[in-house]
Order: structure tokens, then C-alpha cells, then sequence
């Protein structure tokens, strides 16, 4: 559990953007692949599968609990 | 289609029912453009919306957003921008789910910015109370200035509300926007692009500058304009970062004051079913075991109707032959018309069950799964978790396969995956298999209950999958094919499957099938038909050759008769084409009647089972009631005195057909998709030279 940073949003592809990834959204990373890739995220309501390498271009700040 | 139908394009984010929807308003009203050539993108339906009107729907491919990444989602943009009266839509119907209303509502509320009426359709309402999701509808449709409709396309509750919607709102002037993306980004700037032309909205005008995607209707001056616009890709690509996240925030200020979740009602369904559907163990395994019984029921469901069909058209051949007057025409009718018919009508139990499982699968959201279990591995062999639905697909149909990638955004993925589509055992080699291992595989039952014919099937599938990995690696390792890998899959809701929308694809694809690849068939049956009736000088003497040679003198009347008929058969123009290249298959174990088969199968491999049919009911004589079968395993082989269709023969015949191209259909569909002759060409000689040295080292090895 995590949340974007503020910082990734030129670093996040148009598509995410619209599919929910924004920055400040909390994210959750559900499932991690069989293979360790990809990895089954949901955030902002939306579940996704995206690649690590994509995925390693956003970075996630711990939430404070 | 009157000038008065109302035009509606349905549109939503994929998972949404929008095909439930469509499906609801049209029933069986609704068409789709056939292969090969014309566009099969579009399903297009009429629905009668009231006693005096009626509305064209046109469904379009599920997206995101506008903004497209991949093939399908391009031609949504190109349909709403268009400007001709005749295409462009009068009511725009967004298809929303109720649970992931935020992220329906971005696309939303790009397309109401087009200022084009457009309708809120909010799906599976059914589901509200139980996921503790409450809207205040009233409110909701003041926000977004525009009408909503709440449905549930499954249960068939809402749709004359939508109805009566579409004919309120296609009367409506020009929609107003939603979101000003002008005042909030850079002022100036778009105030300068609004300035280039009054024909459209400033969003329109957008879109064409940052999709560069123009419609036919915009002048060579305004085009200049807009290009001028493009100069500054990173400032583009900046504001269109921009513009997405102040339409969520438009969108969440909405969703504040009208959409209320009370989390405590929501169940883990979905995350215990992910945990077994994605484990690393179970999911790989309970994979393989869907495929199992996919392709055990294929072969067992289907054989009893595909023999039925078999023997009832042998029985109408001879019926017609029998009770016609003899000439031309009963004969064009009996070996060539009704045989050709019978071998496409063979087809449909197994490709409708085939479909049966995939619409199910996909249906239920499984395939989201598989999608994302497989995308490593496939990614080692430079393919897409994605392209495992085309993979699966193919043993249907390669052409809906190979459309189906046009969801993957990668091009080389893409391309790999369209050249390697055609290893998958697609139905038109069941067929070819079916018959040749029921000749030469036992029917035994091993272990008490795996079929042993069933069991060699399936390794056929294994081989075709096999080879189609493998093929992918090489073409991965040598192909400079440069393009950007991006990978996002949705994984929706588990739903249990909708009757009438599985109903609706199996008939969809079945019937694409019918009358694409159908009407090859039965064609291709006519031309043989006549090949194998007519031929040059020897063909029209063959009754006096037969009768005058001594070696005949002792035969009875019968066996002269059919002594006659293979001279013929012989001579006729198939004979000589199957002669000319027996040299060059005779190594793999075939003669020339074979090779004919192989000559019409490049149009088309289902045509073997037909081509034969067609050969021997020409030798046979006239009162022969026995079906293919019966004849194929009659058939000698002249040099050895044995049976024709031997084992080493039938599995390097199965071998030769797993490899090779053969279908013209195909063939046109990867050059569609491709846009160029040159990967069909490969496709079709790399193909064919595997196929040669494969079943030529399968015969040597065997025999």
C-alpha cells in the first residue's frame, strides 16, 4: 500500500494517467505474477496488470499509517 | 435504412456490458462486415425505438479514452471525427459500470467536449445495493449537464429507458461542453488553436493536432494551420498530461456530492477467486486443464453430429443422382455442388463449440487472467501476455486471431504474433485430422476413459502450439523490428457469463466463418468438379481405350465400369496437374490423387476432406452410397497392393498440414493487417518448405 508521488506524473504514459494512475492516488499492489512480472496493481478503483519495467517508473511513497 | 433513423454510436471502457447493451436494443437485427476486405470492426444494428422509429447502433471497440494506443481504439477517434453527414453519429450513448463509474467518466467526458449529444448510460445497476454504491441520479444529471440512464443490460431492465432517451436527445442543439480544457491549461494557447476553424470544437481541433489524425473534411489551409501546432511535441505531450488530470478532478468534485460507497458491504469475492485463478501452481494447472477440456469436448461433442452431416449428405448426393435425369447439371449438382456444401455445414459443431468456450472465457473474465499468468513466458519469446487470446483463438479461426491483436500496442509483438497465429490448429485442419486419425489411430479408450484418438489430437494441438512458440523465438531473435513494448491489462470483475451474449458470438463467429471462408470453399468445389470431369484427348477416348485394351477382356461389367472411370479420372485436368507433381510429393508417401488435394488446399486446408470426396465419388460408381470415409480406407496404394492411407502416410499428411499455409483468407487478412505483401509472402514459402522437410523426414522415418 502506497501512493504515487507527485514527482512521476511525466514519467507515468498518458494511459495509466487515464486509466486512474494519478499521482496522489493510493495504490495497491495485489498480486504479484507467477514469474515475479507483472504485477496486478488497483488503484483508484481500477485493477490493473502492468509490467515492472513500467511500473518502475513511478515512484510510490509509503503511506504513512 | 431510411433518412429518418436515428445514428448511434455506443461506446464505454471494455468490461462494461456494452455489448450486453447492444445486443438488448438490436436482438438478432444486427450484421458485421464479412472477411476478407470489408471492415469487420463495425457492428452495426437496427433497433426499433418506437412504433415509428427506428435507430442505427453502431458498436464500437471498447477503450480508455480517446486518445488511442492500439488499432481498435484508432478507429474509434476516426468515427467520431468524422464530419459526413452520413457517418457521424446524431446520439453518442457512453456505457458505464457502475462500480468503476470515476475512471467511465473520463472517457465520458472527453466525448461529451466533441458537443455532440451524447448520453450516460450507467450498466449494471443490479449490482448497486450489493456493493453498497448509492447515486444521486437528479443531482448527477445536472453536474454533467446531460441525461443519465441507469440499466442493467443482463437483465434486460432499463433498455426502454434508454430508448426513449435517444429520442428525446438526437432532437437536442449543439451539446455544450463539459470540461473547458482551454481556460484551465493555457488560455493563449488554445484560444489561438479555436481560432484556426468555426466548423469544429476546440476539442475536435485538439484531438487532430495531438492524435494527428484528420478527417477528410478539414481544408489543406486549416490542416497547415493545425500542424503548426504539433512543433512542440514535449509541450503537447505536457498538456495532454494536464488535461487528463484536471478531467479527473473535474470528475471526483462530481462523484463527491453524487456517488456515495459504503466499503463495509463489499465482499473479497474476486480476491479469493484471483488467489486460486492466478496461484503459481494451481493457476498454471487449472489452465491446462480448461484447454484439456476444451479440446476433449471438441472432438467428442462434435463427432457425432459432423458424422451425421457427412452420411446425410452422401445420402442427398445419391438421392439427386438417382432421381435427376442424367447430364451436366445432375452430375454438377451431385459431386460437385452438394459435396462442396456438405464440407463447409461439417464445420459448424466444432467451430461453435470452439467459440462456445472462448466467448465463456472471456465472458467470464478469465481471460484477463491467463493474460496476465502468461505474459512473462510470452514475452521471452517476444509475444504478449495478450497474444495468448489470439493463440487460443486460432484453433478456431486464424482470421478473427489475427484481428484480435489489434489490442496489443507493441507492433513487433503484434507482427510476431499475426506470422506465428498460423501454426495454431485451427478447425479447417480438424477435418484433415479427424479423418486421417480415424484411419489410422484405433478407437481404444486408454486408462478406462482418455480417448486414444482424442489423446492424438491433442498432441497435434501441443505440436501446433509448439511450433508457433518456437517460431516466435527465432523471428524475436532476428527480426529488427523497432517499437515500444507497453503493457497494461484491466482485470474486471468475475461475472458469471450472459446466456444471450455468448449465444450472440458463437453465432457471430460461426457465421463469419460460413460465408468467408464458406463461399472458398464452394467455390473451389465447383472449379475441381469440373477439373476432374473434363480433360484433353485421352479423357474423351477413355471408354474405348479401356475396352479395347486385352488385359480387360476377362473383367466383369462392374469392374470395367470403374476401370473406365480412373482412366477418366486420370486424364481429366486435375489428374494432370496431381500427376505433375507426384514426382515431387512421392517422396513424402503421396500419389497424385493426394497431390490434387494438396494443389486445391492451398486455397483453403478443408478442402482435402472435399477434394478427395469429390475424387473418388467421380471414380465411384454411380449407385455408391458409401460416405468419405469408407472410401479413404478402401483406397490401394497401386505399387504395394496395400492400403493407401497407411500410418506413415496419414501422420506425415498430418504433418504437412499442421506446417503449411494453406488459406488464401488468411493470407489476405495478414496483408491487410500488415499493410504489405511482403509478411504473407513469408508466411507462405516458410511455411511450406517447414512443411515438405517435415513430412518428408516423418514418411522416411516411419516407412
Amino acid at each position: 500500500m502506497g501512493y504515487i508521488s507527485e514527482e512521476s506524473l511525466d514519467f507515468i504514459p498518458l494511459k495509466l494517467l487515464e486509466m486512474g494512475c494519478l499521482p496522489g492516488a493510493e495504490v495497491e499492489l495485489v498480486q504479484i505474477a507467477p514469474l515475479t512480472d507483472p504485477l496486478y496493481i488497483c488503484v483508484n478503483g481500477s485493477h490493473l496488470a502492468i509490467r515492472k519495467d513500467t511500473a518502475s517508473q513511478i515512484q510510490i511513497l509509503k503511506s504513512e499509517i | 435504412m431510411s433518412k429518418k433513423d436515428i445514428k448511434v454510436a455506443l461506446i464505454g471502457n471494455p468490461n462494461t456490458g456494452k455489448t450486453s447493451l447492444f445486443n438488448q436494443l438490436t436482438g438478432l437485427n444486427q450484421k458485421v462486415g464479412n472477411y476478407p476486405g470489408v471492415t469487420v470492426d463495425k457492428k452495426q444494428g437496427v433497433s426499433k425505438l418506437s412504433s415509428t422509429q427506428n435507430a442505427i447502433i453502431t458498436d464500437l471497440p471498447g477503450t480508455y479514452s480517446i486518445n488511442p494506443t492500439s488499432i481498435d481504439e484508432t478507429i474509434v477517434l476516426k468515427s467520431l471525427l468524422k464530419k459526413d453527414i452520413k457517418e457521424s453519429p446524431d446520439v453518442i450513448l457512453v456505457v458505464a459500470d457502475v462500480e468503476n463509474l470515476k475512471r467511465n467518466l473520463l472517457l465520458f467526458s472527453q466525448i461529451k467536449d466533441l458537443e455532440i449529444p451524447t448520453v450516460l448510460v450507467i450498466n449494471m445497476v443490479d449490482q448497486m445495493h450489493r456493493k453498497g454504491i448509492s447515486i444521486d441520479l437528479s443531482l448527477l444529471k445536472k453536474e454533467l449537464n446531460t441525461e443519465v440512464v441507469l440499466i442493467s443490460a443482463r437483465k434486460n431492465e432499463g433498455i426502454n429507458d434508454v430508448k426513449a432517451t435517444i429520442i428525446r436527445c438526437h432532437v437536442a442543439a449543439k451539446a455544450s461542453p463539459l470540461c473547458g480544457i482551454d481556460h484551465k491549461i493555457d488560455p493563449d494557447y488554445f484560444a489561438k488553436l479555436k481560432e484556426i476553424s468555426p466548423n469544429y470544437s476546440l476539442y475536435e481541433l485538439w484531438l487532430m493536432v495531438t492524435q494527428n489524425n484528420f478527417p477528410d473534411s478539414v481544408t489543406k489551409e486549416e490542416k497547415e494551420k493545425l500542424l503548426a501546432f504539433k512543433q512542440d511535441i514535449s509541450k503537447l505531450k505536457k498538456y495532454q498530461h494536464k488535461e487528463t488530470i484536471y478531467r479527473y478532478q473535474e470528475i471526483n468534485k462530481i462523484l463527491n456530492k453524487t456517488y456515495i460507497v459504503d466499503k463495509s458491504k463489499a465482499t473479497d469475492l474476486r480476491g479469493k477467486l484471483d488467489r486460486i485463478f492466478t496461484h503459481k501452481i494451481f493457476g498454471y494447472f487449472l489452465f491446462f486443464l480448461i484447454l484439456l477440456v476444451i479440446f476433449q469436448s471438441v472432438f467428442d461433442w462434435a463427432s457425432f453430429p459432423m458424422d451425421l452431416i457427412d452420411v446425410a449428405f452422401a445420402e442427398l448426393s445419391s438421392i439427386v443422382k438417382s432421381n435427376l435425369p442424367t447430364g451436366v447439371l445432375t452430375d454438377l449438382l451431385a459431386e460437385g455442388i452438394i459435396p462442396g456444401i456438405g464440407g463447409v455445414i461439417i464445420f459448424i459443431p466444432q467451430i461453435a463449440i470452439l467459440f462456445l468456450f472462448i466467448a465463456i472465457l472471456e465472458e467470464t473474465g478469465y481471460m484477463s487472467r491467463v493474460v496476465f499468468l502468461m505474459d512473462k513466458i510470452m514475452r521471452r519469446f517476444g509475444m504478449n501476455g495478450k497474444s495468448v487470446i489470439p493463440l487460443i483463438s486460432g484453433t478456431a479461426c486464424a482470421i478473427p486471431a489475427i484481428m484480435a491483436t489489434r489490442t496489443i500496442s507493441s507492433w513487433k509483438e503484434r507482427l510476431i504474433t499475426i506470422l506465428v497465429t498460423p501454426f495454431t490448429t485451427c478447425s479447417a485442419r480438424l477435418p484433415v485430422y479427424a479423418i486421417l486419425i480415424a484411419l489410422i489411430i484405433p478407437d481404444k479408450k486408454i486408462f478406462g476413459f482418455l480417448n486414444l484418438q482424442g489423446l492424438v489430437l491433442l498432441s497435434l494441438y501441443a505440436l501446433g502450439f509448439a511450433t508457433a512458440i518456437l517460431a516466435a523465438y527465432i523471428l524475436h531473435k532476428t527480426l529488427k523490428v523497432k517499437s515500444k513494448s507497453f503493457f497494461v491489462v484491466e482485470m474486471p470483475n468475475y461475472k458469471l457469463p450472459s446466456f444471450k451474449n455468448v449465444f450472440f458470438e458463437v453465432i457471430e463467429k460461426t457465421k463469419a466463418f460460413i460465408f468467408g471462408a464458406g463461399k472458398i470453399i464452394l467455390a473451389l468445389s465447383i472449379v475441381l468438379w469440373f477439373l476432374a470431369s473434363n480433360g484433353g484427348s485421352s479423357f474423351d477416348n477413355a471408354e474405348k481405350l479401356v475396352v479395347e485394351n486385352v488385359e480387360n477382356y476377362n473383367l466383369n461389367d462392374d469392374e470395367l465400369q470403374q476401370k473406365i472411370a480412373s482412366v477418366k479420372l486420370e486424364n481429366s485436368y486435375i489428374g494432370i496437374m496431381g500427376k505433375s507433381i507426384e514426382p515431387i510429393i512421392k517422396p513424402l508417401g503421396y500419389d497424385w490423387k493426394i497431390g490434387i488435394a494438396l494443389i486445391t488446399s492451398f486455397a483453403a486446408r478443408e478442402v482435402f476432406v472435399g477434394t478427395l470426396a469429390t475424387i473418388y465419388s467421380v471414380e465411384a460408381d454411380d449407385d455408391d452410397t458409401s460416405t468419405i470415409k469408407e472410401k479413404m480406407a478402401s483406397e490401394i496404394n497401386v505399387d504395394t497392393g496395400k492400403k493407401r492411407f497407411n500410418f506413415p502416410v496419414g501422420m506425415s499428411l498430418m504433418v504437412f498440414y499442421a506446417f503449411a499455409m494453406q488459406c488464401m483468407a488468411t493470407l489476405a487478412i495478414v496483408k491487410r493487417e500488415t499493410k504489405t505483401w511482403k509478411w504473407p509472402l513469408i508466411q507462405l514459402f516458410g511455411m511450406a518448405l517447414l512443411a515438405y522437410v517435415s513430412a518428408f523426414l516423418t514418411y522416411q522415418i516411419l516407412s
